[in-house]
């Protein structure tokens, strides 16, 4: 025979198994609406049609960044891409101060006929890692990381690098 | 009768230091020389970890000094959430063993996790503008979170929300526990879908990638801000204790005058 605590522990469980059960499987379906971006891949494999407004997330590609400034309006062309696909955007205004060849942005547009992503707003996604700029000289010096090409390599191999100046 | 539910009478089943906690007469006891200890610890630690944290520590190589407001809005996120996974687990309590500490402390955490949660996002919002370029964007880790504080806003008016105290409890602690499927949701947001806001830094399972003259700041400020809620919230418990006694006593008094 259950006490009647043991019942309620039980009961409650149950219930938060249930419910947690349901909130995986609603999470699960709404999945891809629940992604703040899309990937150069994901739109390769399948546009939003031509003037529907999405989010394209995704690598600044090296090299293929070329400013012009028409009006005192700067206009960027920019590639991005996730490494498998690449889509083309272009995007007048002022880009954040983070926007950088191998840097994560979402841009927020729509597809124009011809395949170009036309961007009314771009955002920086930074990355992860954070370090003093002398460590990253020194890592970008000794050939060990290229902040265009990917995140640095593991952090034990730089945590503990010393450094010249420890203030800005 | 009313004094006799603050000191209930010992149960000898299972779960014998539970009932030892849940003694309100004896969490006074031990809490309230405690409290000056904790809030000298929290002052301290907090203080030592912004200071460090906004003055000594190094700068971040990509995002300059806007780095920074990682020392606060790091340790206010973890709090937030770590005090609603206290709050679900003292609805536990609640709703299986009908602790009367853990509805005091469900009844008190609310407010205090509220504001460490509106410290998480008023400083993610600061820190948004200028690396993002925006204050706000609808992503899965910002949405979880914000849904975070209307729970904590809901169970705040809920548990306050009835004449029959045991009625908001009970209703309260429902809210909380079902609300703490959010808390898995908001930790690996940033790994199920893609965000705007950053992975994770740190990691209990793999390295942190982050340099080590700047994680001390940041998991000293933590700590202060850890003990910080937990003086914040047995503060506040002892008062709500306080409270309820002084009322019994000034109730029995009243009903003794003819």
């Amino acid at each position: 025979m259950l006490t009647p605590k043991r019942r309620r522990l039980y009961l409650v469980l149950t219930c938060l198994v249930c419910l947690g059960g349901a909130v995986a499987l609603s999470l699960a379906a709404f999945s891809s609406s629940l992604t703040y971006f899309l990937s150069p891949r994901q739109v390769a494999a399948k546009a939003p049609p031509v003037g529907q407004s999405f989010r394209l997330g995704g690598i600044v590609q090296v090299g293929t960044v070329a400013t012009s400034v028409a009006n005192g309006t700067p206009t960027t062309h920019f590639a991005v891409t996730d490494g498998r696909a690449a889509v083309e955007v272009i995007y007048s205004g002022v880009l954040p101060d983070l926007f950088r060849e191998g840097q994560g942005i979402v841009a927020i547009g729509s597809m124009r006929p011809g395949g170009v992503f036309v961007a009314d707003e771009v955002l920086a996604k930074h990355g992860a890692d954070y370090m003093p700029k002398d460590v990253e000289q020194e890592l970008k010096a000794s050939g060990k990381w290229d902040p265009r090409f990917g995140p640095p390599p593991d952090a034990s191999a730089w945590n503990d690098m010393k450094v010249k100046d420890n203030g800005t | 009768m009313k004094q006799s539910a603050l000191n209930p009478v010992q149960s000898t089943r299972s779960g014998g230091w539970f009932h030892y906690l849940a003694n309100p007469g004896r969490f006074q006891r031990v809490a309230r020389p405690t409290l000056p200890w904790l809030a000298a610890f929290s002052v301290v630690l907090t203080i030592t970890g912004i200071v460090w944290g906004y003055w000594f520590a190094p700068a971040d190589w990509q995002q300059g000094d806007a780095a920074r407001i990682m020392y606060v809005h790091v340790p206010a996120a973890w709090v937030a959430m770590a005090g609603y996974a206290a709050l679900a687990f003292c609805s536990l309590l609640s709703l299986v063993w009908r602790h009367p500490l853990a509805d005091i402390a469900a009844e008190e955490i609310g407010p205090v996790g509220a504001g460490f949660t509106a410290v998480c996002l008023v400083s993610g919002s600061l820190w948004g503008k200028p690396m993002w370029g925006a204050y706000w964007v609808w992503d899965a880790r910002l949405t979880s979170v914000l849904i975070l504080f209307f729970l904590y806003l809901g169970h705040i008016a809920l548990i306050r929300a009835f004449d029959n105290k045991a009625h908001g409890y009970r209703a309260a602690a429902i809210l909380a526990l079902a609300g703490a499927v959010n808390l898995p949701i908001i930790v690996f947001s940033v790994q199920w879908w893609n965000t705007l806001h950053q992975g994770n830094t740190i990691s209990l399972t793999g390295p942190s990638k982050i340099y080590i003259t700047m994680l001390y700041p940041l998991l000293i400020a933590s700590l202060g801000f850890y003990l910080s809620f937990i003086t914040m919230v047995v503060a506040r418990m002892s008062a709500a204790i306080s409270e309820r006694k002084t009322t019994a006593l000034l109730r029995a008094a009243a009903e003794q005058t003819p």
